[in-house]
């Protein structure tokens, strides 16, 4: 095809500098607008045409939208933020280390220094046939290449909520956030609502076109971490095919209050299995309770309930499998 | 072609050759604005967001006026429009990283940021490293001392995101400084002789 792919179609760009002013263009332009953060996922995409906007918001004008703050015992995260300071702040280290740990994890450096937090939560899935803009489910068309018929290439597709689509959610933060109990603040020009990071997420049985609750309009102003897990124990691994510079095959969040050896309470995350981030609320109820070392036993069999592993992804099982055994007893006992 | 249409043409003080070169330079310019863009249409303003299209960008030190649409990325703007021809545009989708220049001292893919994106920050580019006497930066020194590139595409890309990340710590480990290039490829898998040349160049840097 001779597509010139080099540069992108032309759009019309506004670069609104206050929340008010980008929810209005948002609300006026309705499904013709794109909405930018850090822009790495939607300028390929424009590239390729997969995407073509007629305008788009760049949302990077607007100082109220970044930056790291206490609001009484939330601490508040502008979604604008971008991953390498949501790594090295000092107050999500100190209490937060899971999500510092996630964000040092994505992509590379210059990815992180322009990449934002809000921006990897929001990403679209990497499957390769919906990004190459194949007419499969999620494209809108009446099939999934990934998972129907015998030549399927599924290796880094969904082991868990495969319902026509097996597309997968790519991030390292949405994770976290669902771990840590976040909740993010959407706003609208008619009005605001505040969604449990575990609702913002939906599979292909809510909705199978898209990775989140966000409607053409809405804007996520805020990402609150509530005190609940601060100071927790944390867990964070991302297995991938490179050391670094890669998308995760699978990634576990885990957040658990111990006293001692004993669990009290515990989150269980996973990501790279399922369009959505994809708890283990079975898990958390057997450990809860009980002694690392016991939990570590009961739990390698219920982790992957469920599990419908595809033909070349049948790894993913026995890694989450592996990684939740990890995050209860730790890298070095485990 | 007829030498005199030429010279009837031909702008008083110019020589031929200068005009004959000048002429080729622009139709090759245009056309290259033809292969990389659309032009952007009639498309009325809907808004006083919309952007103008005529704006100031800081490179390399120097406020430069240039024509931006909406759609373009800052490495075809500083290497189609002002001529910066250091960065290379190696995979256009923000994973090689041979576009890699700093914007307010942090490196970013500039094959991946809208132009319009970074008015108002100071952008760095490959050739904004030397002094205007041609005395190479204590960086490109060491990298020239070690001959740390074979074919030298990604270089430039590997340079700044090497400085960028020293600015921030000046005194890296070797594996400290891997994985701060780690968002830059090397086609030729040179990487173990290009780490020894910016670990090099560093240790110039610390020197001064």
């Amino acid at each position: 095809m001779a597509i010139i792919r080099d540069g992108i179609p032309p759009f019309e760009l506004f670069r609104p500098t206050s929340v008010e002013d980008a929810l209005t263009l948002a609300k006026r332009l309705g499904a013709d607008a794109w909405l930018l953060a850090g822009g790495l996922d939607s300028l390929e995409r424009f590239k390729d045409r997969i995407i073509q906007p007629k305008a788009v918001i760049d949302l990077g004008a607007i100082d109220a939208l970044r930056g790291i703050r206490r609001d009484g015992g939330d601490l508040v995260i502008g979604p604008l933020t971008t991953l390498t300071e949501v790594q090295h702040h000092p107050d999500i280290r100190a209490h937060f280390s899971l999500l510092a740990e996630a964000a040092g994890e994505v992509a590379s450096p210059q990815i992180r220094n322009q990449g934002t937090l809000g921006g990897n939560i929001c990403q679209d899935t990497r499957c390769w046939y919906y990004r190459s803009g194949w007419d499969c489910y999620r494209a809108g068309g009446g099939t999934c290449y990934a998972s129907e018929g015998k030549d399927g290439q599924n290796r880094e597709h969904a082991i868990f909520g495969i319902e026509g689509c097996a597309a997968v959610s790519p991030s390292d933060a949405a994770p976290v956030l669902v771990a840590l109990e976040a909740r993010l603040i959407i706003q609208h020009a008619e009005g605001g609502r505040e969604v449990a990071a575990e609702d913002f997420f939906v599979g292909p049985e809510t909705d199978i076109t898209r990775l989140n609750v966000l409607r053409p309009g809405d804007l996520l102003t805020e990402i609150r971490l509530p005190a609940t897990w601060a100071n927790a124990t944390f867990y964070f691994e991302k297995v991938r095919d490179r050391p670094v510079w890669d998308f995760p095959l699978v990634n576990i969040a885990a957040a658990m209050h111990l006293s001692g050896d004993h669990i009290n309470k515990a989150r269980f995350v996973l990501g790279a299995v399922a369009a959505r981030p994809w708890r283990l609320p079975k898990v958390e109820a057997a450990v809860a309770g009980t002694s690392r070392k016991a939990a570590a036993q009961t739990v390698a069999r219920i982790a992957v309930d469920g599990a419908t592993p595809l033909a070349h992804n049948g790894y993913k099982v026995i890694l989450v499998r592996n990684l939740v055994n990890r995050a209860i007893l730790g890298k070095k006992n485990a | 072609m007829n030498a005199s249409i030429l010279e009837t043409i031909r702008p008083a003080g110019m020589t031929r050759r200068q005009f004959i070169k000048s002429v080729i330079a622009a139709g090759a310019v245009s056309s290259c604005g033809l292969l990389h863009f659309k032009p952007a249409g009639a498309a009325p303003k809907t808004s006083p967001e919309a952007v103008e299209r005529l704006i100031t960008l800081s490179v390399n030190g120097q406020q430069r006026r240039v024509d931006v649409m909406p759609q373009e990325t800052l490495a075809q703007t500083l290497r189609n429009k002002l001529g910066l021809m250091g960065l290379k545009i190696g995979c256009d989708r923000g994973e090689c990283g041979a576009c890699t220049v700093l914007i307010d001292d942090v490196p970013h893919y500039s094959c991946s940021i809208l132009t319009h994106s970074v008015r108002g920050k100071n952008v760095l580019t490959i050739e904004g490293l030397a002094r205007s006497d041609g005395t190479l930066h204590p960086l490109q020194q060491g990298v020239l001392d070690e001959q740390g590139f074979q074919c030298g595409y990604c270089a430039p890309g590997f340079l700044m995101s090497t400085l960028g990340y020293l600015k921030a710590n000046p005194n890296p480990n070797r594996q400290e400084l891997a994985h701060a290039v780690s968002g830059n490829l090397c086609r030729c898998l040179d990487y173990d002789k290009i780490l020894t040349a910016l670990m090099r160049g560093a240790e110039y840097m610390r020197k001064g």
